[in-house]
């Protein structure tokens, strides 16, 4: 009997060991790391332990470069995403027939590797040689001025990231809120409607309360997602961020670790610790806000 | 007859009413699709373009008129193409099918199993669910560095094995098992293992296999990990294979066989998606997010 | 307000879509609700009682037929503009709302002249409020109170703007049997203090019985009887309407009518003026057996049950269609029966004949 006591462990061991080794160990080092001033990697040795790491990362222009840019990032896509995912799951959810076609199409960008795809949106707003491409063409069309958007302006640049952006995070945010607004109850809306009321209090009124909790959900997953935007960068500007003017935190982060900077890992985990500070900061604030605004 | 009339008149403002409020629906959720689908139209068609065609079209054609199939010969011929899915194909069975033999004793553990410190671990686990992979990727980094398993299958592997939150969602699917089942085998001298294997794996069927295709599609797209970790060509997974081909494949302008690369990438899980829509779209709904 | 639907009919297209034929939820319905009345639609589920009240809402628009308020005619006209209150089976009461901003909640949507000020909204919400007695709950959210004060808030929302037309949808199923009891009276009072005309859906015969002016019993999507309570209860129209009301339900017998006789199995029971000959059903009522030791229908005896006042008096018969005859006698003339059998006499009224092949009602004199 004593044996089959702890026979539980031997079923969770495996478990136990990766997530040890790959979890747990590296968090305490990674907060160990970002003291030791000077970690040298063949050696193993460091210099002494100090805010030196946090003190030098946070006067590299490079990484106040990639905080300016993530925040835009982060300031633009989530509530033009999130906006966009509600009016189309809206306009989903009030339409029968087509419905799962249209559902289907919207998820499509979910599974798309995003290097692959960045790689076609390149292509569709840079400006070669041969032609101004697909995107400036239409400018054009309009009336408007062709733009290098790649390797041109940064407002351009940051134009198609945000656009790229937004196009991989909806289908995630579409596929929620048409869940969460299935799962408002007919009679709620038939009820409104005997009271004549109109659509835009039953929407203001009824429906976006009653999905409000989802909303919060996404804006907080929107904000942790859109701080550690990186790879549809890499996918649109190439691995040299910082040249491109495009970085962002864990962009840093990675270029510290390995690349471009080679192997500063002191450095890459006090950027990781900044990054993780902001991200549990904003998260924070996101909750205590949604909290006051959630009723039920 | 004049209230007849007036109510006559309200009839046919809601009838009208709803039809323009139907089509501009539509129009919006057409316009939005076609947003949707653009760029994978733009790379079709353009994977079946000569490179000479492409660049004499200042105005790109909305359709092709030779279409060619040799960017996918070239795709698979003049880079590793084939190498890097071979790669990739390997990274995504090895790690899910070794994630699968870690986590479903686990949850099974933390589902059935009584044993002291349980709950304790149990929490331990669900607060793990909050640590961002960037604070973690540093010291792996650095571990796998120091094993000398850089470029190797083991370095890639190794760390994508467990999932936290997987082990959760298995855990939560176990316990809807109904626990006299559990007692009845019990009674019937049946092991703990032969029972997971025989009864709680066949009946948590579903959720398993969502839980693998979530997790197909995220070896798939892998791109972070694998790019600290590999830096020979021969090791590279597909999303690698991709921005190696973006900065030097080809000889850089040839947008046409570089699309053909790209659908061929996009291919697969575009049909693994068609195939299981609904199990994926169930999935991803209930916590799944990107990367 | 008068309602009146002339040959209504709604059809639904069938859920699984092998099937191409149309459900016919509402077949070709004509019947009016006198104005300031209380009146249940009564029926087995998936009777189209649910549907006829969406259709009086403009929930849902009728296939076929005209539907008038008063004498205007408002078939098509869409819910919002037809002035009624509806109250849904599980309330539908906003969660993240308070009582009161529930029930001013229909006030909100006036606009232009009918527009009212905070106070206004705030008064008239009070006013139902004390009618349907929740003042005191006005600040809660819904999920803070019990089934019963939930279904009175559902009321008070639905009153509160002064509808012509009140509907419940079964406004009694969510709440525990006591509740029930005390709630359909308050519902009969309410109705009766505001005087509007009410409609409400029942699958359950004795709430409907119990206060409505008016039922309408329903079948299949077919209206089978229109009446007070009890003229419909003492003169079903036929064999189901019979069998649907009354607990506990109506004795149903095989027999004959034969030589100015009414025969139960091989028993003469009653003695009618028509001498043709017909193969019936005969329904007795419980309440319709006087113990007679000269009785002329004669049963095996099964049990006595006392249930104070009555005596349930069970036992069986060969031309019974079922497990066993129910009577209910009251408790002072059960003296004097036991052993094998039990003899009855009649109560021509508590009788009821039934045609064999159409089910119909077969009239019939008492010689």
């Amino acid at each position: 009997m004593k044996q089959s006591k702890y026979k539980g462990w031997l079923y969770l061991l495996p478990a136990i060991l990766f997530l040890g080794i790959f979890m747990v160990y590296p968090l305490i080092d990674v907060i160990v790391y970002s003291f030791e001033e000077g970690y040298n990697f063949v050696s193993q040795t460091s210099q002494g332990t100090g805010l030196y790491n946090y003190r030098y990362v946070l006067r590299d222009p490079y990484f106040v470069q990639a905080l300016k840019n993530t925040f835009v990032i982060v300031i633009i896509t989530v509530p033009v995403s999130t906006g966009l995912a509600l009016l189309i799951s809206l306009a989903l959810s009030s339409i029968k027939p087509l419905r799962n076609l249209f559902q289907t199409v919207y998820f499509l960008p979910y599974v798309t590797n995003t290097l692959a795809v960045g790689l076609v949106f390149m292509v569709l707003f840079k400006k070669t040689e041969y032609s101004d491409g697909m995107i400036n063409l239409l400018i054009k069309l309009f009336g408007g001025n062709s733009v290098d958007f790649i390797d041109g302006p940064h407002w351009a640049k940051m134009l198609v990231m945000c656009i790229y952006t937004v196009w991989i995070v909806l289908p995630f945010k579409i596929l929620i809120l048409t869940s969460a607004l299935a799962s408002v109850k007919e009679d709620y809306y038939r009820a409104a409607r005997v009271d004549g009321t109109r659509p835009s209090r039953i929407f203001f009124r009824i429906t976006l309360p009653m999905i409000s909790p989802m909303i919060f959900y996404l804006i907080i997953t929107g904000f942790i997602g859109a701080f550690k935007a990186y790879s549809d960068e890499v996918a649109l500007f190439g691995t040299d961020l910082n040249s491109a003017g495009m970085n962002t935190m864990v962009g840093y982060i990675y270029d510290m670790l390995y690349g471009n900077s080679g192997g500063y890992p002191s450095f890459a985990s006090a950027a990781a610790l900044i990054l993780f500070a902001v991200v549990f900061t904003i998260t924070c604030i996101n909750l205590m806000v949604s909290r006051n605004n959630v009723h039920y | 007859m004049n209230e007849d009339n007036k109510y006559y008149r309200i009839e046919q403002a809601a009838r009208r009413r709803s039809n323009i409020r139907k089509a501009f629906l539509y129009i919006f959720l057409i316009i939005c699709a076609l947003a949707v689908l653009f760029p994978f139209y733009w790379m079709l068609l353009t994977s079946f373009k000569t490179q000479s065609t492409y660049n004499n079209e200042y105005v790109p054609k909305f359709y092709v008129t030779d279409p060619t199939i040799a960017n996918y010969k070239e795709a698979f011929t003049a880079v590793p193409l084939a190498g890097y899915f071979l790669n990739t194909l390997i990274y995504t069975v090895v790690t899910t099918a070794l994630m699968m033999i870690v986590i479903v004793p686990a949850a099974f553990a933390f589902a059935r199993m009584r044993f002291p410190g349980r709950n304790l671990v149990f929490s331990l686990f669900l607060s793990m669910m909050m640590i961002p992979s960037e604070l973690v990727i540093i010291t792996n980094y650095v571990t796998i560095t120091s094993w000398n398993m850089r470029n190797t299958f083991a370095g890639l592997i190794l760390p994508s094995i467990t999932s936290v939150f997987y082990i959760y969602l298995l855990k939560e699917n176990f316990e809807q098992i109904p626990e006299e089942l559990y007692k009845a085998a019990k009674v019937d001298g049946t092991s703990d293992f032969k029972y997971l294997l025989r009864v709680m794996v066949p009946v948590a069927k579903p959720t398993i296999v969502t839980i693998t295709i979530l997790k197909v599609i995220e070896c798939w797209n892998a791109y972070v990990w694998p790019r600290l970790i590999t830096d020979d060509r021969s090791r590279y997974l597909v999303s690698n294979g991709i921005q190696e081909i973006r900065q030097s494949g080809f000889g850089r302008d040839n947008i046409p066989a570089m699309m053909a690369t790209v659908v061929v990438v996009s291919v697969p899980l575009i049909i693994l998606f068609l195939v299981f829509r609904n199990k994926i779209m169930e999935g991803v709904s209930r916590g799944g997010t990107k990367g | 307000m008068k309602i009146t639907l002339d040959h209504v009919t709604k059809r639904f297209p069938n859920r699984n879509k092998k099937i191409r034929e149309d459900v016919i939820a509402v077949n070709n319905f004509t019947f009016e609700i006198p104005d300031g009345k209380l009146i249940g639609l009564l029926g087995p589920s998936g009777c189209g009682k649910s549907t006829t009240l969406n259709l009086i809402s403009g929930l849902e628009m009728p296939t076929a037929g005209r539907i008038f308020f008063g004498d205007t005619d408002v078939t098509n006209l869409p819910a919002e503009n037809r002035g009624v209150g509806l109250v849904f089976q599980n309330y539908a009461l906003y969660p993240h709302l308070t009582v009161l901003d529930n029930i001013t909640f229909p006030l909100g949507n006036l606009r232009g002249q009918e527009k009212l000020t905070k106070e206004q909204m705030r008064y008239k919400a009070m006013e139902v409020a004390k009618l349907v007695q929740i003042s005191e709950l006005m600040e809660r959210r819904p999920s803070e109170l019990s089934g019963g004060q939930q279904q009175r808030v559902a009321i008070a929302r639905a009153l509160v703007k002064m509808p012509s037309v009140l509907l419940l949808d079964e406004p009694l199923s969510n709440l525990d049997a006591r509740l029930r009891l005390q709630t359909r009276e308050e519902l009969a009072r309410i109705q009766r203090e505001t005087g509007i005309t009410t409609v409400f859906v029942t699958h359950d015969q004795e709430e409907a019985m119990s206060i409505s002016d008016l039922i309408v019993v329903m079948k299949d999507g077919v209206i089978h009887q229109i009446g007070k309570p009890q003229e419909v209860y003492d003169k079903p129209c036929n064999l189901f309407v019979a069998q649907f009301l009354g607990t506990p339900p109506i004795n149903v017998f095989e027999g004959q009518l034969r030589d100015g006789h009414v025969f139960v199995g091989e028993d003469a029971v009653l003695d009618i003026e028509s001498k043709e000959k017909r193969y019936v059903y005969v329904g007795i009522r419980p309440e319709g057996f006087i113990p007679d030791e000269n009785g002329p229908l004669v049963c095996s005896l099964s049990k006595i049950e006392v249930m104070g006042r009555d005596t349930s008096v069970v036992s069986t018969h060969p031309a019974f269609n079922g497990p066993a005859i129910r009577s209910i006698i009251p408790s002072e003339d059960v003296t004097g029966i036991g052993g094998e059998t039990v003899r009855f006499r009649l109560k021509p009224a508590k009788v009821c004949i039934f045609d064999r092949g159409t089910q119909a009602t077969v009239n019939f004199k008492v010689r």
